[in-house]
């Protein structure tokens, strides 16, 4: 699920009022919730700059040196001195921007190669490059599912995927999350000459649970669905080869598309599609969200190009998150916090808060004493829970694992949850 | 099954989701009356699917405002399938 942290993912109707001029008047609710809220004296979480970036894991804000605990930098790439040094090379040779679409003049050499590091990193026939995940997750969805198809997907979606089924015409039918059971009764349901898409994400990132794809992955097979697996949260770190759950579940020549991201384990920005589909690559010629968008500036396809090879490449990282990450998981229900799954299962760990406004104060408390983490809240979360999202970084020391879970106590301690 | 068959039965599976004890009419809405939010909604209509081995699209479900509307898709869908 999502990074939208103030809004649900799936989109919901706004009621409106008969007779109102204003257009802005369907936001009031929303605004006096946040003014409600910042009027206690709360710092506005939803409003934090970063004055000076020092690492993947360091940061200055408000003046305060800040372990950073919720950035989504898993592999640390942002200053890899490789990735950086092909950025800057790209910039001089290449300008600052494409200004252009993918299909007129926006193809540079770099987008090229981009898409080949992504078929090498994947081992598969096709790759396609996006400006943004979002976009991936939009264009793909809302091109390949159209009227008269059924998109199965579970509830927990992230946003750009719920929003790819609003774009289209295709038939939408949630089940409940990680459910196989209630996944297979659906299928069961839909017309058998009917055109199905499965939708599933490898790991949901607002509480770090992983999904049981081997099974899933299976049934959909069974009923003749195509299946495509959006691995944002995965990618470079869980898998032999950082390929995600698909390839940890053993599946991942059963699935028809993964959709991943630049803006994670990567460290830039830009989103692809992977696929062994045959026709695939007339995507270029159909997909609007591909084609009515310009391109990603040559110095980001550069530095995702750099990142995605030397990703292939990293296991003594991979195995180092993973110790963190039980670390924390560890460490933090040692404190006494709920956690928002049993074990550790990637580098997400969700700390379950009392209510809004505990959560909002823990928020505060930690940022005050050096820690960084997003806060997540209804209507954006499961089950209408406010937590406390810490995603690890390969790049956090044993010693700065130890350091957050200093600050988690002391704060904890200072709000009085613990 | 008739329409008052369905009716009842829909009548039964949404008790448990009308904590307030609301008065159901055929006009009675899901969002204002009975105040059910996005994942109440997913509860009930997954019983009633389950219930009338039927699906309800989120597409159909964007349709339905009252009880009334949902009793007639339902009735819809279960005579066709």
């Amino acid at each position: 699920m999502s990074e939208g942290i103030i809004q649900p993912d799936q989109p919901e109707p706004i009621e409106g009022h008969a007779g109102d001029k204003d257009l802005f008047s369907k936001f009031d609710d929303i605004i006096a919730l946040r003014e409600g809220l910042l009027a206690t004296g709360q710092t506005d979480p939803f409003n934090l700059v970063m004055e000076k970036v020092l690492s993947p894991t360091r940061a200055i804000c408000n003046g305060r040196e800040t372990i950073l605990l919720g950035t989504y930098n898993y592999m640390g790439m942002t200053f890899d001195p490789d990735v950086v040094e092909a950025g800057k090379q790209a910039l001089a040779d290449f300008g600052s921007g494409t200004t252009g679409s993918r299909v007129l003049n926006g193809t540079y050499q770099g987008h090229k190669e981009c898409e080949e590091a992504l078929r090498e990193f994947y081992d598969m026939d096709h790759a396609m490059v996006f400006s943004t995940g979002y976009q991936a997750n939009l264009g793909i969805i809302s091109t390949i599912a159209g009227k008269g198809d059924y998109i199965i997907l579970d509830i927990d979606s992230h946003a750009s995927i719920w929003d790819g089924c609003a774009m289209g015409n295709a038939e939408v039918v949630p089940f409940k999350h990680n459910d196989i059971e209630a996944m297979e009764k659906r299928l069961k349901r839909i017309p058998e000459d009917a055109g199905k898409l499965v939708i599933l994400e490898g790991v949901y990132s607002m509480l770090g649970d992983v999904a049981p794809l081997k099974e899933m992955v299976a049934v959909a097979k069974k009923y003749g669905a195509m299946v495509l697996v959006d691995e944002a949260h995965s990618m470079g770190f869980i898998g032999e080869h950082g390929r995600g759950v698909v390839e940890d579940a053993g599946v991942i020549d059963d699935v028809d598309f993964i959709i991943g991201t630049f803006s994670k384990s990567v460290g830039t920005v830009g989103g692809f599609c992977v696929s062994n589909h045959p026709k695939f690559e007339i995507m270029r010629l159909v997909c609007r969200p591909y084609v009515f968008t310009a391109s990603l500036p040559p110095s980001v396809v550069a530095t995702a190009a750099t990142s995605i090879r030397k990703l292939m490449h990293g296991s003594n990282k991979r195995a180092h998150l993973w110790e963190n990450s039980k670390n924390l998981h560890k460490g933090l229900r040692d404190l006494g916090f709920k956690l928002g799954t049993e074990e550790p299962q990637s580098a997400i760990i969700a700390v379950i808060m009392p209510d809004l406004q505990q959560g909002a104060a823990m928020w505060e408390a930690l940022i005050k004493n050096g820690l960084y983490v997003n806060l997540a809240r209804p209507p954006a979360t499961p089950a209408n829970m406010t937590l406390l999202r810490c995603s690890l970084c390969a790049e956090h020391s044993e010693e700065e694992v130890g350091q957050i879970l200093d600050i988690f106590e002391k704060s904890g301690k200072e709000i009085g949850i613990i | 099954m008739d329409r008052a068959q369905v009716d009842a039965k829909i009548r039964e599976l949404a008790e448990p989701f009308n904590k307030k004890g609301v008065t159901i009419t055929e006009e009675t809405t899901f969002q204002n009356d009975l105040e059910f939010d996005s994942l109440t909604v997913m509860d009930f209509v997954a019983d009633i699917e389950d219930e009338f081995d039927i699906i309800i699209s989120m597409n159909q479900q964007a349709e339905i405002e009252n009880y009334g509307q949902l009793v007639d898709a339902v009735n819809k869908l279960q005579a066709d399938a």
